[in-house]
């Protein structure tokens, strides 16, 4: 077995037990960075900008899952 | 278009040199950040790069490596691959791994990285058989939840590079800089100030 093959198999196991909102973090922190840097140039736009989309992003999978947590609730 | 971010005046008076936008598109399109690095853009460059391309890697990482193909047949419509071809160079194996596919005389290449399933030919259509299912089915009961996070992260990977082979086309999209130069996209110069 060669380190791709065992890499490609070892990595999905080892974070096979963290809890999948986790991943919703690097998502938000990418998404809100790169939509930031490609409305502004300089970095201090740009960070103001990312940091208003990822409060914005939060806001919205936080009520999302609210929605969700309620109506799971009243079935 | 107005804009009422504090910083905007020192906005208003950086220059950006496009140089040439399609090829600077080009470029962004195959590598994610080299659009910009062409542009002399580096910081951006730099910053696009590490960021698609470590979430792109990430989840085809935790997708054990399959969840990035190129298929189009029946039972097995891969339209996320869609969305992953827009992160360029690092998607593309996968149409050549496609193409070896349908010709049953010749084996995927590299471990077989980003080939779809096996499908047979039945009458003239390339059909999913028994097989396919079967590998399909064991890709998602070995990586469960890790196989759909991890074509998520791809997916994304390639729609946030299409925004920025825009930004590396014609400069960010707030911005409203009066324009001057003559070579750049139709009615627009490559050069903002």
């Amino acid at each position: 077995m060669n380190i791709y093959q065992q890499l490609t198999r070892e990595i999905p196991l080892l974070l096979g037990n963290v809890p999948q909102f986790i991943y919703l973090i690097p998502l938000m922190l990418v998404c809100s960075l790169v939509y930031g840097a490609t409305r502004h140039e300089l970095w201090l736009p740009i960070y103001q900008n990312s940091m208003r989309t990822l409060v914005w992003l939060v806001c919205f999978v936080g009520i999302l899952f609210g929605v969700f947590l309620f109506s799971s609730w009243l079935v | 278009m107005s804009y009422s971010s504090p910083s905007s005046s020192s906005e208003d008076s950086i220059c950006i040199d496009l140089r040439n936008p399609y090829l600077a598109a080009l470029l962004a399109w195959l590598c994610p950040g080299a659009g910009h690095l062409y542009q002399r853009r580096y910081g951006k460059g730099v910053l696009f790069m590490v960021c698609i391309l470590s979430i792109y890697f990430f989840g085809f990482a935790i997708g054990g490596g399959h969840v990035v193909y190129a298929s189009w047949v029946k039972n097995d419509k891969r339209w996320q691959y869609a969305c992953q071809v827009g992160v360029g160079l690092p998607a593309l194996p996968a149409i050549i791994q496609n193409k070896l596919e349908r010709n049953p005389e010749k084996e995927p290449f590299a471990n077989g990285i980003m080939a779809p399933p096996k499908a047979t030919e039945i009458k003239g259509r390339l059909e999913i058989d028994g097989k396919r299912m079967d590998q399909l089915s064991l890709w998602h009961a070995q990586y469960g939840a890790m196989f759909e996070i991890g074509t998520l992260y791809t997916m994304v990977a390639g729609l946030l590079n299409i925004v920025v082979i825009f930004d590396a086309y014609a400069g960010p999209v707030i911005l409203n800089y009066p324009v001057s130069g003559s070579r750049g996209p139709p009615g627009k110069s490559n050069k903002r100030t």
